[in-house]
């Protein structure tokens, strides 16, 4: 069995009567892709802010590396190697793609207390950014403003600044959503090519991408897991299809998100 | 992204190195000469709002404080018969870093309206405490002798200070050019366009936040100890809330996130300061310049609605017109 590079135990956060994550303990190995998926409302933002740092549970703890991160802010985690992107695109709107790529490397190349020579002519800090933007394929867009991009480049550009800080661990947070399905494909291809060199947690409602992806998936429901286990164990698994799709409606053949 | 256009800077600065020159080939009094220097050192001033403003996107509204604290520096040290200016001026750049650490240590940890409030606060309370300090003429001020360099530049001779103020203006105005293209600039920019993005990505926002605070608190202290020496007084009208006002005023009106952009502000601003009533008393009724505020504030709304990049932006659009 592959080690743990993450464990929460009993993870629980509410805001006011709403319990989001409740008592959630999970596991994630080195180098597999780690699906979270669930109905709206599930709590796998909630988990993945809590696993990135920008939001503290109310009780439970988070492992990385068997080291206790529960209380570490969110910058010392991203330099022990846990990087996000998020559901909603959250790049630097008036800055270039590069400029972008170029500043998430620069996060992880030591103190940015350095005032003197130019950002933009450190071949430390543009040439790792140009070689992440051409393995996404953005190469032709480096200097385009990120406001400029399309919705699906800033998407992609969105995952080049996670990938840019070298992390250990990604926590993808709906990396295709409102993507077309041409570049939902190419997205895949990417987190494909992923595998094996990375570990990552994937919120998806893009069905057919979790499946061809996951090596596991953990279904949340209320803030709770109800199952763990491999594609093929989650698509036959009953109470996984009574929550996706209600009761009374088991002659559904395919599993289909809503 | 550092919107100047660098064409701007070299011909408002050549334009600035110029004026003295001119005012004496047209034989105009020396006033001129030294209205423009008393520009440069609020520009200065402005300056430095905008590099946390319109780079770092933290709205400072208590920033005429430093511009007090400077000139306070220079007043007490002048007080105690304490002239050198190499002792005046360091002495400036330290006191005004750690006001500056310590009101930004508590401000940053708030933001948005709360931010602009606290900062607010903070210069209030710097300003009573100017009118409590009886010793020092508390609400009347006190009168400052000018800053001595040794014999190397005399600040009583009107074009040897107005050249001072320029050369403090040039090396400061290259000193932010470099810091905002550097790799601090480029993260204190990030914390403005998206801050949240910048944590997730690894970034201690609060700190380099903060190290911009102090550096532009120091900067405007420069600016206060320069406007002491102008002045040849000191009271606690300097950090009057209003004066607050008038720096972000000349910074949106000049074109914030520039840094050039600010001194344009502060020329056009001042300019229609000394003038607006002259002329409204020659074009309107004898007695109308009184309410030089009422053209002043719906041409301030024009340029906000009109032209978001203030006079800067004009100037760079004329330029693209022209080819």
């Amino acid at each position: 069995m592959a080690e743990i590079l993450l464990k929460t135990e009993k993870l629980t956060k509410s805001f006011g009567g709403l319990v989001a994550i409740s008592e959630l303990s999970m596991e994630v190995e080195e180098g597999e892709i780690h699906a979270v998926i669930g109905p709206n409302g599930a709590g796998k933002t909630t988990l993945i802010a809590q696993l990135s740092g920008s939001l503290r549970p109310d009780s439970g703890s988070i492992f990385f590396q068997n080291q206790d991160i529960t209380q570490l802010p969110e910058y010392r985690r991203s330099s022990l190697g846990l990087a996000r992107s998020f559901q909603i695109t959250s790049v630097l709107q008036n800055f270039s793609a590069l400029d972008n790529v170029a500043l998430a490397v620069q996060a992880q190349a030591g103190h940015s207390f350095r005032f003197w020579s130019k950002a933009r002519k450190a071949t430390d800090l543009r040439e790792p950014a140009l070689n992440v933007l051409e393995k996404i394929g953005l190469s032709e867009r480096v200097d385009v403003p990120a406001s400029s991009l399309s919705h699906g480049e800033q998407r992609q550009l969105e995952l080049a600044m996670a990938l840019a800080t070298r992390p250990k661990m990604l926590l993808l947070d709906e990396p295709m959503a409102g993507m077309g399905v041409e570049e939902s494909q190419r997205m895949v291809e990417v987190l494909a090519e992923l595998k094996g060199t990375h570990t990552l947690v994937l919120i998806e409602h893009d069905m057919d991408a979790v499946f061809a992806l996951a090596d596991r998936i953990t279904v949340l429901v209320y803030g709770q897991s109800i199952a763990c286990d491999t594609p093929p164990n989650i698509r036959s698994n009953p109470e996984v299809r009574k929550a996706y799709l209600g009761e009374g409606e088991e002659s559904s053949e395919t599993f289909v998100d809503e | 992204m550092s919107a100047d256009k660098l064409w701007i800077t070299w011909a408002g600065m050549a334009l600035l190195a110029l004026i003295p020159i001119l005012i004496q080939v047209f034989e105009l009094p020396v006033f001129y000469t030294e209205m423009f220097c008393r520009i440069m050192i609020l520009a200065l001033a402005a300056m430095s709002l905008d590099l946390i403003l319109g780079f770092g996107g933290m709205v400072s509204f208590g920033h005429a404080v430093y511009l007090g604290i400077g000139s306070y520096t220079v007043g007490i040290f002048s007080f105690y018969e304490i002239d050198n200016g190499f002792i005046q001026f360091p002495a400036t750049l330290v006191i005004c870093g750690i006001f500056a650490l310590l009101i930004g240590m508590m401000s940053l940890r708030t933001s948005g309206v709360y931010f602009i409030m606290i900062t607010l606060a903070f210069a209030q309370m710097v300003f009573f405490l100017g009118i409590s300090l009886e010793e020092f003429g508390g609400d009347d001020g006190m009168p400052v002798y000018r800053s001595e360099f040794g014999g190397w530049i005399d600040l009583n001779d009107p074009l040897s200070f107005y050249y001072f103020v320029f050369a403090i203006l040039l090396l400061l105005l290259f000193l932010c050019h470099r810091i905002i293209h550097s790799r601090f600039g480029m993260v204190l920019q990030g914390c403005k366009s998206n801050e949240a993005r910048m944590q997730a990505l690894g970034f201690p926002t609060y700190r380099y936040k903060l190290a911009a605070f102090v550096i532009s608190g120091m900067i405007c202290g420069i600016a206060g100890a320069l406007f002491a020496n102008w002045n040849e007084f000191v009271s606690p009208a300097i950090m009057h809330w209003t004066r607050s006002g008038d720096l972000l005023i000349m910074v949106i009106l000049g074109g914030m996130g520039t840094l050039f952009g600010p001194v344009l502000g502060t020329v056009l601003f001042l300019l229609l300061e000394e003038y607006l009533p002259e002329w409204m008393d020659a074009l309107l009724f004898p007695g109308a310049g009184e309410h030089w505020m009422g053209v002043m504030g719906p041409l301030l709304i024009l340029l906000v609605l009109f032209a978001r990049g203030g006079i800067h932006s004009l100037l760079g659009r004329l330029r693209i017109r022209n080819g």
